[in-house]
């Protein structure tokens, strides 16, 4: 009865072969599952997958050129920059076409903001090109009315830019946001007193690794503190600590800035007491140290709360134990205490790193000129210069350095070495 | 014993107070010599683990002073005692391994790297645990964990060493197994032991000398056998072994042994050990299996009981019965293999002799 040999294929009671009864029996479960997941999972794949493949994707989309141009980009196929000439009259007569067309939806202006992230004067002749368009001869020819209406359509860069930037997808944002640029020669660093952004990712990265020692610095103890004392009176100074979330992240900085500035309460008290005279009022706002002073208080208690949950399980035994083997509270402590509470501390360290790295309103407000992360820049982009291809390529270099990061932290501490209770 | 290189510890009416309203420890005198195997033994929060954190130096003394060699130690931080400890929970390092954790307190000694090594291996051999060197705790099983804090505690050659519940987490056969071991590991070495348990068994077994403790005061201190035949009190009596209690008033004091008048009438001669005088109430404690069945005249005590219940037990049967209104009343039955005609319902009649049965203080 029950030796089936390995050739017998299992079936079920009424023939059907067992592996696909079994499996249809769990795809009902897993539907169910899934069924169960799937307001959430498409709440996120709308509020945070989509945003972020957007954001990837206009990092390097660059169709405006040949959306607004069509047929300038075709007739400029066979056209080379190289050759120090200008393209023959079929691209101009194109461009008259293609340009009858946009200023009739008004999108050339758009191409002209667009081109102008990538030579200056392109935006003021799309639009003074855009108002004479009207009324040049239709018979042509279109090569003398266009250098007439603007010189610059007589000069062979205005034409190796929109030529360099005719291809649908481009690099440049990338190497804007890594201070290079495309030109129609290749990529080439931008010049010393326009580089910006490296330099900032760098202050970024300097800034976030501050705050990060500087929470830990801090935090460790009060952690080690709170782990330590009776249970209610570690609750309230639990309490204490978790006090700067209830109050707004807004009204706190604000705080500091009353606190800090050169007129505020430190300086007067400083002064007051004589250790800095009138004259040397410490300048602690508006400038890095501000930034520094704000972010570790708003992010201290990610830091503590992680490092409280490990610590609170490292019974106070080990540590006794320790002792009973004849080592001093110091060496206790280090060789004992310490490297069992290390997973807190890289929870702590990853949370408090990765929060400052995207950090932007503290910065904004207290971080003055010396002060401001990269964050701010992308918001700049967004919201002032509106180039968006450009802060996508900025955000997108800034995910992929915490990605980088990560690795390299999970190569050196190890994820797994990560707690956060 | 081959040596005896321990050390001799001794409590001087010392009092602890966690919270200044209750004491927890009163008024405690024990004087351990060198090389005892001391065992204090009583209910969860009878203050044994106090005792011993007071001993250890994690917990200062309210009042009194605690001795070691002769030396006070009151003032001596925890890690200048020199006293090793074995914790309930093992408390092995988790972050080293188990070579690591067993030369900790040698490292912390600034002791030569070839020495240290000489000495964990000794020790790892000592507990049988020779390959497990590179192990991390985590990777040890429940009774391999416990070896390795045994010997965690024994490898700087203290002279003093406390255990506190360390076999508490095994299951009963580990348990036993560990018992003899650690009982072994004690007599090659001659090391003071101070141990901490709550399990009579495994006190009576390990032990050269038990204190009893119940609501921070020793009851009694004495050795295993003492301790089970000559119980000083009622609490001792009921917390050591199976126990019959019955009670009456005293009616009569003859020297060493005294008349007692249980509460239905029948009167007992019994050993006086804890009573006041004529009069007084008192409790009368008997190990089960100490009643006889077959009983005869020159018998010191004999009564009648009505057989309640019978347990077959193999080795012997555990007959309950009703005997002077008291139906918890215990006697075990030997199996010698003769056919005994015992049957729930019966009236019998049961006796034993003066000795066996103690006229101890009155419990409620
Ligand atoms: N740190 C402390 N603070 C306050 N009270 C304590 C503390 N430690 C113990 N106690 C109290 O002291 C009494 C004795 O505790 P102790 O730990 O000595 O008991 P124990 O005999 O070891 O019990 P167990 O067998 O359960 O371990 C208990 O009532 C306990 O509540
Ligand atoms: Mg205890």
């Amino acid at each position: 009865m029950s030796d089936t040999t390995s050739e017998q294929v299992l079936t079920t009671q009424d023939g059907k072969p067992l592996k696909q009864a079994l499996a249809s029996a769990l795809r009902r479960e897993k539907m169910r599952a899934l069924l169960l997941i799937a307001p959430l999972l498409i709440f996120i794949l709308l509020t945070f997958v989509a945003p972020i493949v957007d954001m990837l994707f206009r990092s390097v989309e660059n169709s405006i050129v040949a959306d607004t141009l069509p047929n300038t980009v075709v007739a400029m196929q066979e056209w080379d920059a190289a050759s120090g000439n200008l393209p023959d009259e079929a691209v101009f007569a194109a461009l008259y076409d293609d340009l009858g067309v946009a200023v009739k939806e008004k999108t050339h202006t758009r191409l002209g903001s667009r081109l102008n992230y990538e030579k200056t004067g392109m935006s003021s002749l799309f639009r003074k090109t855009g108002r004479r368009v009207k009324r040049m001869d239709e018979g042509g020819p279109f090569k003398e009315q266009f250098i007439k209406a603007d010189k610059k359509w007589g000069q062979v860069e205005t034409w190796a830019t929109l030529k360099t930037f005719s291809p649908r997808y481009t690099s440049a944002y990338f190497l804007s946001a890594a201070d290079a640029q495309l030109t129609p020669e290749g990529v080439k660093m931008k010049p010393e007193e326009q580089q910006v952004y490296l330099f900032l990712f760098g202050r970024t990265l300097f800034l976030s690794i501050t705050i990060t020692v500087c929470c830990l610095l801090l935090g460790y103890p009060i952690a080690f503190l709170l782990a330590a004392l009776p249970l209610r009176t570690s609750n309230l100074l639990m309490i204490l600590v978790l006090l700067p979330f209830w109050t707004s992240l807004l009204v706190r900085t604000s705080a500091w800035k009353v606190l800090l500035q050169q007129q505020g309460v430190i300086n007067d008290f400083l002064v007051w007491t004589g250790i800095v005279s009138e004259a040397g009022r410490l300048v602690m706002i508006n400038n890095q140290t501000g930034t520094i002073i704000a972010m570790t208080h708003i992010l201290l208690p990610f830091m503590i709360l992680p490092l409280y949950s490990v610590m609170k399980t490292i019974s106070p035994t080990y540590v006794r134990a320790a002792k009973s083997l004849g080592a001093n509270d110091c060496s206790a402590f280090w060789r004992v205490y310490f490297p069992q509470s290390v997973p807190g501390i890289g929870a702590g360290a990853v949370l408090v790193f990765i929060l400052a790295i995207g950090y932007y309103i503290t910065p904004e407000l207290v971080g003055g000129t010396s002060g401001i992360f990269i964050s701010n820049r992308i918001a700049y982009h967004i919201s002032s210069s509106l180039n968006w291809g450009l802060a996508a390529a900025l955000g997108t270099l800034l995910l992929v350095a915490v990605m980088v990061l990560f690795m390299v932290y999970d190569r050196i501490v190890g994820i797994d070495n990560v707690k956060l209770g | 014993m081959a040596t005896t290189r321990g050390a001799a510890v001794r409590y001087e009416s010392v009092q602890k107070s966690y919270d200044g309203v209750s004491l927890v420890v009163k008024n405690l005198n024990l004087d351990i010599p060198p090389g005892e195997f001391l065992t204090m033994l009583g209910p969860s929060g009878s203050g044994k683990t106090t005792c011993l954190m007071m001993l250890a130096g994690f917990e200062p003394a309210t009042h009194g002073e605690i001795f070691l060699n002769d030396r006070p130690i009151n003032n001596v931080p925890p890690h200048k005692r020199g006293i090793g400890m074995v914790f309930q929970n093992y408390a092995l390092f988790p972050h080293m391994t188990v070579a690591e954790n067993l030369a900790f307190p040698l490292q912390v000694r600034n002791m030569g790297k070839a020495e240290q090594e000489e000495k964990v291996k000794r020790a790892l051999e000592m507990v049988e645990l020779g390959d497990f060197g590179n192990r991390r705790p985590a990777q040890l099983s429940g009774g391999q964990q416990q070896r390795v804090a045994v010997a965690r505690a024994l490898v700087f050659d203290p002279e003093l060493v406390l255990m506190d519940e360390p076999l508490g987490a095994l299951d009963k056969q580990l348990r036993e197994q560990m018992q003899y071991e650690i009982k072994h590991i004690h007599e090659n070495l001659g090391v003071t032991v101070v141990y901490v348990t709550h399990d009579q068994t495994e006190a009576l077994t390990m032990s050269d000398r038990v204190a009893v403790f119940n609501d921070g005061v020793i009851q009694q201190l004495s050795s295993p056998d003492i301790l089970y035949e000559d119980p000083q009190n009622s609490f001792v009596a009921q917390f050591i072994g199976e126990n019959n209690k019955l009670s009456g008033k005293v009616v009569e004091i003859q020297g060493e042994e005294c008349r007692v008048e249980l509460d239905d009438g029948t009167q007992l001669k019994a050993d006086k050990v804890n009573v006041g005088g004529v009069g007084d109430r008192t409790t009368i404690s008997l190990r089960p299996e100490r009643v006889e069945f077959d009983t005869h005249d020159a018998m010191d005590n004999i009564m009648n009981g009505r057989i309640e219940e019978l347990i077959y037990l193999g080795d012997h049967i555990r007959v309950r019965m009703n005997v002077a209104g008291n139906d918890e009343f215990i006697a075990k039955v030997r199996n010698r293999g003769e056919k005994r005609n015992l049957s729930v319902g019966d009236t019998v009649p049961i006796g034993w002799s003066l000795g066996d049965c103690k006229a101890l203080d009155p419990v409620a």
